[in-house]
């Protein structure tokens, strides 16, 4: 795994395929996930993520259940979350089910937090709508000491206290999955991951990078106001959008249909003004090489770039078709990428460079010491 | 020197509310020489309102009207009133532009319809709209119906229009509601405090 890490986000969503009015079941969401994140290792790419929702017309309610059946079928991509809520799971349960899926993956998780997108889920999980700051202020606090104190003496306004607690199981190696914090509207989210020093992710599909870029430089700012290093040594993902043919052409008239009927942006504005005001791209492999390329100049040189390409009814033969094409652009990617890196930018966050950082550190104490 | 945006709300080309936009505009220039004045028609951007309103983000030529409206010193609103109210495009216009766009600028409105029976829709519909947004409404409304067109209406339709924009230019000289919107995240504000020293006892 290189210096950037190239995946795959899905909602797993059931949407009509606008084309021929089908829709997947549960069952076929959920078994095209697996199959899609097996082919995510297949094309060589680094990560697969999928989105908590618990609404109808979703599958990912219990993402730790799915990612554990994805571990035991691939052997090197990381499985990860897009995102999951940190205001309604209990921190407790998260750190338990999370650990146990890194021991059982061998380090290949980690986690993308957020406050979860709509109001209606809270009451579900027993939460109070009007709390999604201060629920997802408190619970990280608690989730992050649960991981990096054996014993934990805690008391919060959100749930029962906690005496001499110990999370089970410890993580591997003692060191926590890599956390990742994901937001497009929240500046007190930003400011969680700078604190601790952990990633943000910002989804860029559906709104114009201006957006993206306000809460990314913030973001760095406070990474380097807490003291963990440089803005450039912020730790950032990105989304992104794109649905590619050989010919670009073919790609904008097989994608309309889709496009002018998706949940979040059809029948609004035309797929042309879309594409030019958002981060999406639709044509050619080389088209979408020079927008991703791009992002690094309006946020920063970067650590993780993951694609949206399941969703809108795209039927899963097109998908696995996509991410056959995506395959091939990726060597050119990461060439790219690494060639504008500046030296100081840090690599993507792995178990094993985390766990090799952690030991470098504790030498060195020692040599002090 | 005080830059005011004149937003018209017309919905056919040379409307009877351009017609008095351009008349409010020109009183005001004639009530100070301090001011500069653009006007954004919505007509012209009905489709990308609209597409906001759907996908959440302005495209750029609305988003460069919205930054002209959060940047101008005070507004000129002008608008016909339909089924005794301002029509969606308007409040549309409104319900994207973020919530604390004009608070604390001077607001002079305006409305035109066919009839004198609308004549309160200023106070009644458009004047709760811009308290709720925290605007500083100018206390003279202008309301201009057929009647006011014509003979026996235009000079009384005269002296509301530079009554109006009298006070609109008394309040640009003046220091406001002392607040304007904030540009930068609190970094000070409970919740923002509470992530690194942790809960409030």
């Amino acid at each position: 795994m290189g210096s950037m890490q190239f995946g795959i986000f899905s909602v797993g969503d059931l949407t009509v395929d606008p084309t021929d009015g089908s829709i997947p079941t549960e069952n076929d969401k959920l078994k095209a996930l697996v199959t899609i994140a097996k082919k995510v290792e297949d094309i060589g790419g680094d990560v697969f993520a999928v989105g908590e929702h618990h609404d109808s017309g979703f599958v990912p309610g219990a993402i730790s259940t799915l990612h554990a059946f994805i571990a035991a079928q691939t052997e090197r991509i990381i499985l990860s979350t897009s995102i999951a809520h940190i205001t309604t799971n209990d921190p407790v349960k998260m750190a338990e089910d999370y650990a146990t899926l890194q021991h059982l993956s061998g380090g290949r998780a980690d986690l993308v937090l957020g406050r979860g997108n709509t109001g209606q889920v809270y009451p579900w999980f027993g939460k109070d709508p009007s709390k999604g700051v201060e629920l997802t202020i408190e619970n990280y606090q608690l989730l992050r000491r649960l991981w990096d104190e054996d014993v934990v003496n805690w008391e919060g306004k959100f749930r029962t206290p906690l005496q001499s607690f110990t999370s089970i199981p410890r993580p591997l190696d003692g060191v926590a999955p890599f956390v990742w914090h994901g937001s497009i509207r929240t500046p007190e989210v930003a400011e969680i991951a700078a604190y601790y020093g952990d990633g943000y992710f910002a989804n860029n599909i559906f709104w114009p990078k201006e957006h993206y870029i306000r809460l990314i430089n913030f973001y760095r700012q406070r990474y380097e106001h807490y003291g963990h290093g440089t803005p450039e040594q912020a730790i950032v993902g990105l989304g992104g959008q794109f649905f590619m043919r050989k010919n670009s052409q073919d790609a904008i008239n097989e994608f309309r249909p889709y496009f002018d009927n998706a949940p979040v942006y059809g029948h609004g504005p035309s797929l042309e003004d879309f594409q030019a005001q958002t981060p999406l791209v639709v044509g050619s492999p080389q088209e979408v090489i020079e927008k991703t390329l791009a992002f690094a100049d309006y946020f920063g040189d970067y650590q993780r770039q993951m694609f949206l390409v399941d969703h809108a009814g795209l039927p899963l033969k097109t998908v696995l078709e996509q991410l056959d094409l995506l395959g091939e652009i990726l060597p050119t990617l990461r060439a790219e990428f690494d060639a504008r890196r500046p030296a100081g930018v840090p690599d993507a966050p792995t178990h094993a460079n985390r766990v090799a950082a952690r030991d470098a550190k504790l030498a060195s104490e020692e040599v002090t010491a | 020197m005080s830059t005011v945006v004149a937003i018209t709300a017309g919905l056919s080309e040379t409307s009877s509310t351009r017609l008095l936009t351009d008349r409010l505009v020109e009183s005001l220039g004639r009530q100070t020489g301090d001011v500069s004045v653009e006007v954004v028609t919505l007509r012209e951007l009905a489709h990308d309102v609209v597409d906001a309103t759907l996908t959440g983000f302005a495209s750029p030529r609305l988003q460069d009207a919205l930054d002209k409206v959060a940047a101008a010193d005070g507004l000129i609103v002008a608008t016909p009133i339909y089924k005794a109210s301002y029509p969606g495009l308007f409040k549309s216009f409104f319900d994207v532009m973020e919530t604390d766009a004009v608070i604390g600028k001077p607001v002079l409105l305006a409305a035109t319809a066919g009839t004198a029976r609308h004549s309160l829709a200023i106070e009644h519909t458009l004047r709760p709209l811009f308290a709720y947004m925290q605007a500083l409404v100018v206390p003279t409304g202008v309301f201009a119906s057929t009647h006011d067109w014509g003979a026996e209406g235009a000079q009384a339709l005269e002296q509301r229009i530079d009554r109006a924009t009298a006070e609109l230019a008394s309040l640009l000289k003046g220091a406001g509601t002392g607040r304007s919107r904030d540009d930068e995240f609190d970094l000070f504000s409970e919740t923002f405090r509470s992530i690194a020293e942790g809960p409030r006892a």
